[in-house]
């Protein structure tokens, strides 16, 4: 297993360390985590892309300072919890890496939290398809 | 036991009122002796947000499927999850859910595979009780296990395979996917994940009724007029007619199956659940692109 950047190491550990059933109840508790959009993104949709893998309607944000530091910002509604839930182990464990090291997330990280019995591959494409685009949208702009 | 129907106006105009319960009635029946209510969802969690008071969750996925094959689970199967739920063979079980209803179109279709006599769908599902303020709880229920009796999947009468199709050409086939899907612009539904059919198009043949036509945007299904003018009249499927849907996976196209077999009484309806991912990955079986719906292949 490639080296996973500490806050994902550890996430993935809390959930491989739960029964199947008690990993649902963790990916619940992370969707109700998920941060509100900081205010200057909801006066400004147009600035949010679309996660066309999710069934849901997924927008997310990255922002990365001159340092290098990467900030993610997504929103999905209330009737999505698992796709809040990824969203939010996404925000939660990339924010505030450097932009190298978000570009050197495993594109299977999704696949390493032990959740493809409970939560089915399928679903989990979504979670690919965040990760995807916030990598995509951190090499954009750490290359301007 | 079974338990009383819903006398709601609106049923009545459908070939099997039975069928259907409203919000209110539902509200009215809960915790009525011999009823249990069902919740099944495209979102794995969502049931534990909260869910109607005192029903229980059936996942489509981890507990209708088989966990290895594509099929649904045995006789054996269906028999354990059942007890555990809490229903018996006698039970009045009334399913609601997410998206219109889908997914708790196809669980109630599963239980159809295996003979379950009174089995409902709520009008409206998941969505228009939430919307009309309806109690919801996230207290789990614990079922006492009950006895269910080990039944055989009987897959004749509305399930349809792939061969069953290559020898349905001349008969009415439905597509009941997006527009873009059946000319074959696209393999999957708009903002859906990719689930991997080989090449894009639909079955020849086969008449374009999308799913969502079927619903009114609360949910609910369309009067019986307006179904028979969009089925009947448009789609000229007549009563006599063995009609086969599909859509992605089957589980839309159970949407449109229980419609077709409940609201309008078309006695012979199977739904084709392979539906595209098995089609538009077989090899040699004919497809048909674009809006028209194309010719039925020599045989």
């Amino acid at each position: 297993m490639t080296d996973l950047p500490a806050p994902l190491a550890e996430i993935r550990d809390d959930f491989l360390s739960f029964s199947e059933k008690d990993r649902l109840q963790l990916l619940l508790e992370f969707s109700n985590e998920l941060p509100a959009l900081p205010e200057r993104y909801r006066e400004h949709p147009e600035l949010l892309e679309r996660v066309e893998e999710c069934q849901s309607p997924v927008y997310l944000f990255v922002e990365v300072s001159p340092e290098g530091r990467v900030d993610v910002h997504a929103t999905a509604p209330a009737e999505a919890p698992t796709t809040r839930g990824f969203a939010s182990i996404l925000a939660q464990g990339l924010s505030g890496l450097d932009a190298a090291a978000v570009l050197a997330v495993p594109d299977d990280f999704p696949l390493q939290l032990g959740l493809t019995t409970a939560v089915s591959p399928l679903r989990l494409n979504g979670m690919s398809g965040m990760l995807w685009r916030i990598k995509r949208q951190v090499g954009e702009k750490s290359a301007a | 036991m079974t338990v009383a129907f819903d006398p709601a106006e609106k049923f009545q105009a459908y070939a099997h009122p039975e069928r259907l319960v409203s919000t209110a009635w539902l509200e009215e029946h809960l915790g009525a002796p011999g009823l249990i209510v069902v919740e099944s969802d495209e979102d794995v969690l969502l049931y534990e947000t909260g869910h109607i008071p005192g029903a229980v969750k059936v996942d489509w996925h981890t507990e209708l499927n088989d966990p290895v094959v594509r099929d649904y689970v045995d006789g054996a199967g269906f028999a354990r999850l059942m007890s555990a739920k809490g229903i018996s063979r006698d039970t009045t079980v009334v399913i609601y859910g997410d998206r219109s209803n889908w997914w708790a179109s196809y669980a109630l279709w599963v239980f159809t595979l295996f003979g379950h006599a009174d089995v409902r769908l709520l009008d409206g599902g998941r969505d228009r009780w939430v919307a009309e303020g309806r109690p919801l709880t996230t207290d789990a229920p614990a079922p006492a296990a009950v006895d269910y009796p080990v039944v055989e999947r009987d897959d004749r009468g509305v399930r349809a395979f792939k061969e069953d199709v290559l020898a349905h050409f001349g008969k009415p086939l439905i597509d009941v996917r997006s527009l873009e899907e059946y000319t074959g612009e696209r393999t999957h539904m708009p903002s859906y994940p990719q689930e991997g059919a080989l090449r894009g198009g639909h079955i020849p043949t086969a008449a374009s009724v999308p799913w969502s036509r079927a619903a009114n945007d609360d949910g609910t299904f369309r009067s019986a007029d307006e179904l028979s003018a969009i089925y009947r009249d448009e789609a000229d499927i007549d009563d006599s007619d063995d009609v086969v849907t599909y859509c992605r996976i089957g589980e839309r196209s159970s949407h449109t199956w229980f419609v077709l077999a409940h609201l309008l009484g078309v006695p012979r309806v199977r739904n084709y659940d392979g539906s595209w991912t098995e089609w538009g990955s077989a090899v040699r079986v004919p497809i048909a692109v674009g809006a028209e719906p194309g010719a039925a292949p020599g045989r």
